[in-house]
C-alpha cells in the first residue's frame, strides 16, 4: 500500500510538471503557425531533447526490457533498430525535409508532386500511423496504473488521454516542446538511477531472491507462486515435465486440482489460476527461448527467426523516417543544417538511454521468472524494484520507475495527438487554431476508443508494427521524392496504397489469429521485408510509366530541397497559408529581392 | 556623428603624413564597395539556379549527386553490417561460447557497440554532407 502511494504522488508530480510546462509554453502560442510547427524556432539541442522525448515511448521504456526477459538477446535489435532509423533519417530525410517548408507530411508531397490526391492518401496514412502508435501507449497506461494501484485498465489510457489534450488544446506544437525536452531527461533519470542501484544490488548478493540455475540451463522458480492468466488466452510450452494445481481451463478442458505437464504445448484460458511450487519449471509463452541456454544465444529459433530479425531491422531503420510524429518536430528546426544537428544529437540521447533497458531486463530474467508464464513481460521493469530491494527504497525506486512510465506515455501520445490533429485539422478542415482544437479532441476520442477495443499485445510489436506501415508508406515517397526527379503523383499513389494496404491486411490478420489461438506465422506479425521492396517497386515501376505526370517545375523543387541554408531559397510554405499580414509581407519582400520564388 | 566630424580632421592629417604612397592601399581596402559588387555576382547565379539555365541545373545536379553519394554510401555500409550479424550468428553459433569479462559476445555486440557505431558514422555524414554545402555556397559565391 505504502509503495501505492509513492508511486501515485510520483506520477502526480509527473502530470503536474506536464502541465505546468504545456502552461509555461502554451502562452504566446495564438497563431496556427504557432500550433503546427512552433513557429519553427526550436534550437537543436532542445529540438534533439523533445524528439527523443517523444520517441521514448513505452515500447522502449517499458517494451525493451520485457522482450529481453522473454527473448534474450535477440531483442536487443529492438533498441539497435530504433537508434539506426534515425541514422536513415540523418542520411536521406533530415535537412531536404526541413528547407521544403512544408508544415505536414501530406503538405509536404502535395508540394513535392503537385496533387491533391496524393495529399489525401498521404493524410489517410498519417492518421492510421497515429493511431496505431498511439494505442499501445494508451493500453501499456492502462497496464502501468493497474501493475501499480490495481485501478481498472481503462482508467490510465483514460487519464493519459485527458492530459494530453488538455495541454494540445492551450499550445499545440509550442506547448509540448517543452514538455517533451523535459521529460527525455526525466526519463533518463527514471530508468538510469534505478538500473545503477539495481545492478549494485545483485553484485552486492547475486544469489539472494533469483531463480536457482540448473546446469542443464532450466529455468525454475525461486518460491512457490501463483499465477493468473489475464484476459487473454496464453499458449506455453514446457520442456521439463511439472506437476502444478490448475483451476481454470487448459486446452479448452475443466480443470481443478493437482495437474501433470509433460512436453508441449499447453493453452490455457483467461482466468485460469496457476500454482507452481518452488523449484518447478518455469513454462514458457510459445515461441520465446525455454531455456537459459537458448536464451543467451542469438538465433537459436531457426529460418524464420532469422527473417523475422531481418524484417525488423528493415521496419525499424527505414520506418523511423516515415512516423508523422518524429517528422513533425524536424519541421521545427530554423533550417536545414540544424535540421541534421538535431538528428545527429538524437543518435546521442538515444544510444545513452537504450543502454538501461537492457541491463534491466537481464536483471528481471532473474527475479521475476513469473512473467514468462504469462506473457506480460512489459510489467517488468515496473515491478523489478520491488522483487529485489523489498522495502523502502524499492519502493521509491518503484515510483520512480513508474513516473518514467508515465512520461514516456505522456510525451509520446502529446506528439502523436499534435502530429494527427495537424494534418487533420489543416487537410480535412480549414486549418484555423478552432479547428486544429477540435481535430485535437477527435484524435484522443478515436485512440482511447480503440485503445479499449483492440485486444492487449507486447507494447513493442504493436509499434513495430506501425514501423512496418511508416517503412512500407512514406519512407519510400521521402525517400524517392527527395532524391528521384522521376517520382509521379501516380505512382506515389500507388506505393502507398500497394505498400500500406499490405501492412494494414496483415495487422487485421494478426489481430484475429490473436484472438483466435495465435496461428498466424511469423512474416504477417512482421511484413517489412516484403512490403517495403515491393512499395518501392511500385513507386518506380508507376512513375516510369506515367512519366509525363511529373510536375514541370521539379527542377526547382529539388533545388529548393537541396540548396545549402545561406542561398536562402526556403519558403515556409505555413506562412504563405496560415501567416499574419505581416509575416506575408516579409515573405514577399524577400522574394522581391531575388533570393527566391513562392510557389 | 561628433564622432566622425571629430575624427576626419585628424584623418586627414594622418594621411598627409603619411604620404600619397602609403594612401593608396588604404583606399583599396574600402569594404562596402567590394561586397557589393561580390552580392551582384551571388545574386546573379541565384538567379541562375532559379531560373535552371542550364549553369545552374548542372550546379544543382552535382550537389544533389554528391550528397546522394555520401548519404548511400553510409547507409549501404551500416546495413549490410547490420545484416551481416544475424546471419554470422545463425552459421556459427559458437561466437556465443566466446566471452569478454564473462559477458558473451554477441551481448556485447548487439548491447553496446552500435550506438557509438551509429553516432560516429552520423557525424562523419553530417561533415561531408556541410562540407559539400560550403564548397557549394563557396563556388556560388565567389
Amino acid at each position: 500500500m505504502n509503495a501505492t502511494i509513492w508511486s501515485l504522488s510520483a506520477i502526480v508530480a509527473v502530470a503536474a510538471v506536464t502541465f505546468l510546462l504545456g502552461y509555461v509554453g502554451s502562452r504566446k502560442a495564438n497563431t496556427t503557425p504557432d500550433f503546427l510547427v512552433a513557429r519553427r524556432a526550436i534550437p537543436a539541442t532542445r529540438n534533439a531533447a523533445a524528439i527523443s522525448g517523444e520517441y521514448l515511448s513505452a515500447a522502449s521504456f517499458l517494451g525493451v526490457a520485457g522482450l529481453v526477459l522473454k527473448d534474450g538477446v535477440d531483442a536487443l535489435w529492438y533498441p539497435i533498430g530504433f537508434t539506426a532509423g534515425y541514422l536513415a533519417l540523418l542520411l536521406f530525410v533530415a535537412a531536404p525535409l526541413r528547407r521544403s517548408g512544408a508544415y505536414t507530411l501530406p503538405d509536404f508531397a502535395e508540394a513535392r508532386l503537385g496533387s491533391a490526391n496524393v495529399r489525401h492518401f498521404s493524410t489517410f496514412f498519417v492518421v492510421c500511423i497515429g493511431v496505431l502508435y498511439l494505442v499501445p501507449q494508451l493500453q501499456s497506461a492502462g497496464l502501468t496504473l493497474t501493475t501499480i494501484t490495481g485501478l481498472p485498465p481503462w482508467f490510465g489510457g483514460l487519464i493519459v488521454t485527458a492530459i494530453v489534450v488538455i495541454n494540445v488544446l492551450g499550445g499545440g506544437m509550442r506547448a509540448i516542446t517543452l514538455v517533451q525536452a523535459f521529460q527525455y531527461w526525466g526519463k533518463l533519470f527514471a530508468i538510469a538511477a534505478p538500473t545503477f542501484v539495481l545492478f549494485v544490488v545483485f553484485l552486492a548478493s547475486p544469489h539472494r531472491g533469483t531463480q536457482p540455475i540448473s546446469d542443464d540451463g532450466v529455468i525454475r522458480f525461486p518460491q512457490a507462486e501463483t499465477i493468473t492468466v489475464a484476459e487473454q488466452v496464453v499458449k506455453v510450452r514446457v520442456d521439463e515435465p511439472l506437476t502444478l494445481k490448475v483451476h481454470g481451463q487448459i486446452d479448452g478442458r475443466g480443470a481443478d486440482g493437482p495437474v501433470f505437464w509433460g512436453r508441449g504445448v499447453y493453452e490455457l484460458s483467461p482466468g485460469t489460476r496457476m500454482e507452481f511450487t518452488a523449484g518447478s519449471p518455469v513454462p514458457v509463452v510459445e515461441g520465446s527461448p525455454t531455456t537459459n541456454h537458448d536464451w543467451t544465444r542469438p538465433q537459436t529459433g531457426g529460418i524464420s527467426e532469422l527473417l523475422r530479425t531481418y524484417s525488423l531491422i528493415f521496419a525499424t531503420f527505414l520506418g523511423t523516417m516515415g512516423l508523422p510524429h518524429v517528422l513533425v518536430r524536424f519541421y521545427t528546426n530554423p533550417d536545414g543544417k540544424a535540421a541534421r544537428r538535431t538528428a545527429l544529437h538524437v543518435l546521442y540521447l538515444l544510444g545513452l538511454f537504450y543502454i538501461f533497458p537492457t541491463v534491466l531486463g537481464v536483471l528481471s530474467r532473474l527475479y521475476l521468472p513469473q512473467l514468462l508464464v504469462n506473457g506480460k513481460t512489459d510489467a517488468a521493469v515496473l515491478m523489478l524494484p520491488e522483487t529485489m530491494v523489498p522495502n523502502l527504497g524499492g519502493q521509491i525506486l518503484g515510483a520512480i520507475v513508474a513516473a518514467g512510465a508515465f512520461a514516456a506515455f505522456l510525451s509520446t501520445s502529446s506528439g502523436l495527438v499534435v502530429s494527427v490533429a495537424g494534418v487533420v485539422s489543416t487537410d480535412i478542415m480549414p486549418g484555423k487554431v478552432r479547428d486544429f482544437r477540435w481535430a485535437t479532441v477527435f484524435t484522443g476520442l478515436v485512440a482511447i476508443g480503440l485503445a479499449l477495443l483492440l485486444p492487449r499485445s507486447d507494447a513493442s510489436l504493436t509499434v513495430a508494427m506501425s514501423f512496418a506501415l511508416a517503412a512500407s508508406t512514406f519512407c519510400p515517397l521521402l525517400v524517392l521524392g527527395i532524391w528521384w526527379r522521376g517520382l509521379t503523383w501516380v505512382g506515389a499513389v500507388c506505393g502507398l496504397v500497394v505498400g500500406g494496404g499490405m501492412v494494414i491486411t496483415a495487422q487485421v490478420v494478426s489481430v484475429v489469429s490473436s484472438y483466435t489461438g495465435r496461428w498466424a506465422p511469423a512474416f504477417i506479425t512482421q511484413p517489412a521485408l516484403i512490403t517495403v521492396p515491393l512499395a518501392f517497386m511500385t513507386m518506380i515501376v508507376v512513375s516510369k510509366a506515367t512519366r509525363r505526370r511529373a510536375p514541370a517545375d521539379v527542377n526547382q523543387i529539388l533545388l529548393r530541397l537541396h540548396a545549402p541554408d545561406p542561398l536562402g531559397f526556403i519558403r515556409d510554405r505555413d506562412i504563405a497559408r496560415f501567416g499574419t499580414a505581416e509575416e506575408k509581407a516579409r515573405m514577399a519582400d524577400d522574394q522581391r529581392r531575388g533570393a527566391g520564388r513562392t510557389r | 556623428m561628433s564622432r566622425h566630424d571629430a575624427g576626419k580632421p585628424e584623418q586627414a592629417a594622418r594621411e598627409a603624413w603619411l604620404g600619397e604612397q602609403a594612401r593608396k592601399p588604404r583606399r583599396r581596402r574600402v569594404v562596402l564597395a567590394d561586397s557589393t559588387k561580390a552580392r551582384g555576382k551571388a545574386l546573379r547565379t541565384i538567379i541562375e539556379l532559379e531560373e535552371q539555365t542550364s549553369v545552374g541545373e548542372k550546379l544543382v545536379r552535382d550537389l544533389i549527386r554528391q550528397q546522394l553519394k555520401s548519404a548511400f554510401g553510409l547507409a549501404f555500409a551500416v546495413l549490410i553490417g547490420m545484416c551481416l550479424l544475424p546471419i554470422t550468428f545463425y552459421l556459427v553459433p559458437q561466437i556465443s561460447d566466446l566471452k569478454i569479462l564473462g559477458i558473451p559476445i554477441p551481448w556485447l555486440v548487439l548491447g553496446l557497440a552500435p550506438f557509438p557505431i551509429l553516432y560516429g558514422v552520423g557525424w562523419v555524414f553530417r561533415r561531408q554532407a556541410e562540407r559539400h554545402e560550403r564548397d557549394f555556397v563557396n563556388m556560388v559565391d565567389r
